[in-house]
């Protein structure tokens, strides 16, 4: 297994190389190192003098992708690309382009997107895997029709609807939790109950859906036939021998998106005021701030290799036939 | 179980308050200088939110304590929903609210009004604008008094105040400051028991724990000297800073643009020697044009007459900063951690922020140094009977603290003005109608429900205006023709900006007769004032001229029915906007529909503002969208919008519509250094009238600005000029206390509802259950 990993963790150097070029061009193809300085420097009195200054400061007078004043390695190495991406590799996300340093931030806001994301997704998880097997359970009859169409209803609902609505009407109407903000500690509770709850509401449709159909496949299966056969109660059927089987195409799902948690949700955060790694990416494009941008792109990067790589091992752990090599 | 009784020890051990305490002291150890041990033992006192680590484990401490605090937060007394800490229900605290952090807070930098909200409270320039008069008036601030220019010839020699214009070669400001005003508690002006600088040679680094300027326990002050004035001056200069009024005051300042050669050659020779420590003092180095009289008093030298100079003395711009400020944030450590000038600003002002945590709130907090400031005694007619005069002679501020939370979504940030949470509101075109209506007259008023919760309306017309230009530079519309202007005035006409006011602005604004807003020396209200080609005066106000009009206009331009004579083919034009979303579709649709009135078939060239931003510079846009806001209330921060060699595509200047009047640049060239009065009247509505004339820009609007408050918040006068306004305001927060918890006293009947629901649907659900698995068995 240990080779698996090393191999796969060689493969992640081209794909972030890649990655990495692939956001550079786009967004420079939309922002010039001028458009960069004058959003910086302002609207007002804006001198060519002064763009070239902040340009000069912060390294972006330099050429895109290949000097061709250079000669020999600094063709490629005295260019924007090479100087603003290399430290990425080792994790040294630099200054932003206003003087902020970028690891320290991220630190810092990545705690307020955990702090909604992990409690969604356990609790998600919770409910909609046992909101899944009721309906398996009760399949076939009118509790899984329309647990089905109320699934479908829910999934259908734009996940602003659930925001706005869960907003007004939990924080407005029943006056149970405020309406956004945010605090540290223990303060922090009463600001992620709703957006926890919301985002368990916005996503229990699909999620129940999903699991069903995987519940209802094992179902299907003669191991399944064969616990009844022997005598076996349905529940313990279920939770016994389906649910344990269902686990590598939930964990599918669920491993993958483990590490993404840490980037946070841009809406949700947006709306609750919640100081997180997704209004940090959203608030860096508007203000056109590369260094952010290509940090965060970077890290989403990285950190979705590691939760495939975290999938594959989870495989071996709950499968003993799958081996890795 | 034995053997979980075992473990449980060790789970509890990694996430209590003991092991935090005895984590921070062994990261501790290594301290060595005794400075270092004292940056430690405060950051032993903080918060522990100062490192990740430390919010890792309050993260995990957190979901252990969930229950716990959701049982206590029922047990209290302050509301459910209060977003902020109960300790502060009653604190003299006023609440509002940012949506974008600002991105700088250093005075020589900041010119955004997101950052004004903050740094205005905290610098204190020489002047500012007086609260209640109006028109706006300058008024000392760190000034004794407002400076008047002494005028010199080329020789040196003093001329009178009537002194022609091109006999001027220089106007001196002399500035003398109050004595005894003392800055903000600072560790920058921190001494040791020997009188030095205490945390001014910190030559190994800061050590791992200090992540905040609150984590240096000792702070100092001193007096507010003349020096501090002068040294700002050169920060302006400083090719560092990126300033973005230096190239303007180069213009304008003498000596600006030498002394900034000379500090950029200082700075590259500090860059080849590594000396200097990433720091260089600009007090030695010579500025010809900022001269330090005394200990108090400070000269400035600006070129040739610039009376308009007196009006950047009430920026933050100008504003002191002391030298020891950015000896103490250039050293080695301070910008990794985040601690600059631009992130924790050093002040004389009435408030200093005392938590900058933009991801989350901005706190300013009263600053224990501040001199105190009476309220005005005079106004404006109206102005006792409104209330405004109640604190007349008190000392300011009269809130000990200011609470800005992040709120970038309206929606929230209405609901909780409603709830009480905030104490002012604008309000978006979402809940418009909900708080709004309109009189028999057009007058705004307040719903039935606002006022039931004692909410007031205040309006204003801003000093700004949103226009649209035509780039006189373009073939068709452009030019100095008779056929573009024809063709001009008709789009003039008609383009209903009356009826754009009413659809997308919620009525909230007044569409302009010319470049010069209501407020500013220069505007004529009434008959007089009106843009008569565009208008008529009938019962008492303008009326828009008829679009037949408009269309014999077309017709004596060659564009009968909207076709070119020249041509035989349609008349298209082109609108180059960033109106981009799907909101604006509407916006766009209307703005087609205008042009329809007249047969022209508007193509709208919707782009991303970096590519709009360049297509305005290489002149290629036809009609464009454009804005302006007032730096100073002077007719001269306007008409220079349309002034030639302002252009914008041959001289980079303001002039987006590239407009080049003759006529009108000499007008202008005189009234700019004209003292106000009635010749200066008379000559702005010379070059007002060729304006109209050519039609370069259709004159849009001026926005209205409404804004909502609670009965407990008193002293709210719109001042659009000045931004220093929060030492100004009262709150009631005993009355805020009160009303907060009438209008937010949770509803329980709907939770208890829906647990009895589940319990009741939870007996056939087990009948079903245990029938299915009888089934399944059988």
């Amino acid at each position: 297994m240990i080779a698996y990993i090393i191999r796969r963790t060689l493969y992640a150097f081209p794909i972030l190389i890649g990655v990495n070029v692939l956001t550079f061009v786009l967004f420079f193809v939309v922002n010039s190192p001028e458009d960069m300085a004058r959003m910086h420097l302002g609207m007002k009195y804006v001198t060519p003098e002064a763009i070239q200054e902040w340009k000069q400061a912060r390294g972006y007078d330099r050429p895109l992708l290949i000097n061709v004043a250079a000669d020999g390695v600094e063709r490629l190495t005295d260019t924007i690309f090479f100087q603003k991406s290399l430290h990425l590799f080792v994790f040294d996300f630099g200054r932003s382009d206003s003087g902020r340093d970028i690891g320290y931030d991220i630190a810092q806001r990545m705690w307020p997107s955990l702090a909604i994301a992990i409690p969604s997704l356990l609790i998600g998880l919770l409910v909609n895997i046992t909101c899944a097997m009721i309906i398996a359970f009760f399949r076939a009859t009118y509790i899984d029709l329309w647990g089905v169409i109320a699934c479908v209803v829910l999934m259908s609902v734009s996940s602003l609807f659930y925001i706005i609505g869960g907003q007004y009407l939990v924080g407005k109407l029943l006056n149970l939790v405020p309406i956004s903000g945010y605090d540290t500690g223990l303060n922090a509770f009463k600001f992620i109950v709703l957006p926890v709850l919301i985002g368990l509401a916005s996503g229990i449709g699909s999620g129940t859906r999903w699991y069903r159909t995987i519940f209802l496949e094992e179902l299907g299966k003669d191991y399944v036939r064969t616990a009844r056969a022997k005598g076996l109660e349905e529940h313990s059927v279920l939770f016994k021998h389906v649910l344990r089987n269902a686990l590598i195409p939930i964990l599918t799902g669920v491993v993958v998106v483990l590490p993404l948690l840490f980037m946070g949700s841009l809406i949700t955060e947006s709306f609750f005021g919640i100081p997180g790694l997704g209004s940090y990416t959203i608030d860096a494009i508007n203000r056109q701030d590369f260094a952010i941008v290509r940090s965060m792109v970077f890290l989403g990067s990285v950190l979705y290799i590691v939760g495939l790589l975290l999938t594959d091992i989870s495989y071996t752990m709950v499968d003993p036939r799958i081996r890795l090599h | 179980m034995r053997a979980l009784s075992k473990r449980k020890p060790a789970k509890v051990r990694y996430t209590g308050p003991e092991h935090w305490a005895r984590r921070r002291t062994d990261c501790c150890k290594n301290a060595a200088r005794p400075w270092r041990r004292e940056l430690n033992k405060d950051v032993n006192r903080g918060f522990p939110s100062t490192g990740s680590a430390v919010c890792a484990r309050r993260f995990w401490a957190l979901f252990l304590c969930t229950v716990l605090v959701g049982a206590l937060s029922a047990c209290g007394k302050s509301p459910w929903n209060n977003p902020y800490p109960s300790g502060q229900a009653r604190g003299n605290v006023l609440y509002s609210k940012f949506a974008e952090r600002p991105k700088h807070l250093d005075p020589g930098r900041a010119y955004s009004s997101n950052e004004y909200a903050f740094i205005a409270q905290i610098y204190e320039p020489p002047l500012q604008y007086h609260y209640l008069k109006r028109p706006y008036t300058l008024v000392p601030l760190s000034a004794e008094s407002v400076p008047t220019p002494v005028y010199l010839d080329s020789a040196g020699g003093v001329l009178p105040a009537t002194a022609s214009v091109d006999d001027i070669a220089y106007s001196i400001y002399e500035v003398r400051i109050r004595p005894g005003i003392l800055f903000q508690p600072h560790p920058a002006f921190a001494l040791n028991e020997a009188g030095e600088y205490r945390y001014h040679n910190l030559t190994d680094g800061l050590p791992a724990g200090v992540r905040l300027l609150a984590d240096f326990r000792k702070t100092g002050t001193r007096e507010l000297v003349a020096a501090d004035f002068v040294y700002q001056l050169k920060r302006l200069a400083h090719p560092g800073l990126h300033s973005p009024i230096a190239g303007l005051m180069k213009e304008h300042i003498v000596g600006m643009a030498e002394f900034s050669e000379l500090v950029s050659e200082r700075l590259d020779v500090t860059s080849a020697t590594g000396s200097g420590n990433g720091y260089l003092d600009l007090r030695p180095i010579p500025h010809a044009g900022v001269e330090l009289r005394d200990r108090y008093t400070y000269r400035l030298k600006i070129k040739g007459k610039y009376p308009q100079f007196r009006y950047w003395l009430a920026m933050p711009f100008f504003a002191p900063m002391p030298w020891e400020a950015e000896r103490f944030y250039a050293q080695p450590g301070m910008a990794q951690r985040n601690i600059t000038l631009d992130w924790y600003p050093v002040g004389t002002g009435p408030f200093m922020l005392t938590e900058n945590n933009p991801n989350r709130r901005m706190v300013l907090a009263r600053n224990p140094n501040f001199r105190g400031e009476p309220y005005p005694s005079v106004g404006e007619p109206g102005d006792r009977e409104a209330g405004l005069l109640q604190d007349a002679g008190e000392s300011m501020p009269f809130i000990d603290q200011a609470v800005f939370s992040l709120e970038k979504e309206t929606i929230p940030y209405w609901n909780k003005f409603l709830q009480g949470y905030y104490d002012t509101s604008g309000i978006s075109s979402d809940s418009f109608d909900q708080a709004i209506r309109f009189g028999g007259k057009g007058d705004a008023q307040l719903t039935e429900g606002m006022q039931e919760k004692g909410i007031s309306l205040t309006t204003a017309v801003t000093t700004s205006i949103y226009y649209t230009g035509f780039n006189m530079l373009d073939p068709v519309v452009g030019g100095a023709g008779d056929r573009a202007r024809k063709l001009r005035r008709a789009i003039s006409i008609a383009v209903d900006f009356e009826e754009f006011i009413s659809i997308f602005a919620n009525g909230r604004g007044m569409a302009a007769q010319g470049p010069i807003p209501p407020g500013i020396f220069g505007h004529v209200p009434g008959a007089a004032g009106i843009n008569t080609y565009v208008y008529a005066w009938a019962n008492d106000k303008p009326r828009r001229r008829p679009v037949e009009e408009a269309r014999r206009l077309m017709a004596e331009a060659g564009y009968a029915n909207g076709i070119d004579s020249n041509t035989g083919k349609p008349l298209t034009l082109f609108f180059d906007t960033t109106a981009t979303g799907p909101d604006d579709k509407a916006r766009m649709d209307w703005m087609r529909k205008q042009f329809a009135k007249l047969d022209i078939q508007l193509v709208v060239r919707a782009t991303d503002y970096n590519r709009f931003q360049d297509k305005m510079r290489k002149g290629t846009a036809q009609i464009f969208q454009w804005g302006w806001n007032a730096d100073y209330p002077d007719p001269e921060n306007f008409l220079f919008l349309l002034h030639g060699p302002n252009g914008k595509v041959r001289h980079g200047g303001e002039n987006a519509a590239n407009y080049d009047n003759a006529e009108f640049n000499r007008l202008f060239e005189e009234l700019k250094n004209m003292d106000d009065g009635p010749r200066r009247q008379a000559i702005i509505q010379r070059s007002v009238e060729i304006a109209r004339r050519d039609a370069p820009w259709l004159w849009g609007y001026h926005p209205k600005a409404f804004s909502l408050h609670h009965g407990w918040y008193a002293n709210a006068k719109p001042n659009l000029m000045a931004n220093n306004t929060l030492k100004y305001r009262r709150v009631d927060p005993v009355l805020r206390e009160q009303r907060r918890r009438e209008w937010n006293r949770p509803v329980l009947w709907p939770i208890y509802g829906g647990f009895g629901i589940l319990a009741v649907s939870l007996v056939p659900a087990f009948i079903s259950y245990r029938r299915r698995e009888r089934a399944a068995v059988q």
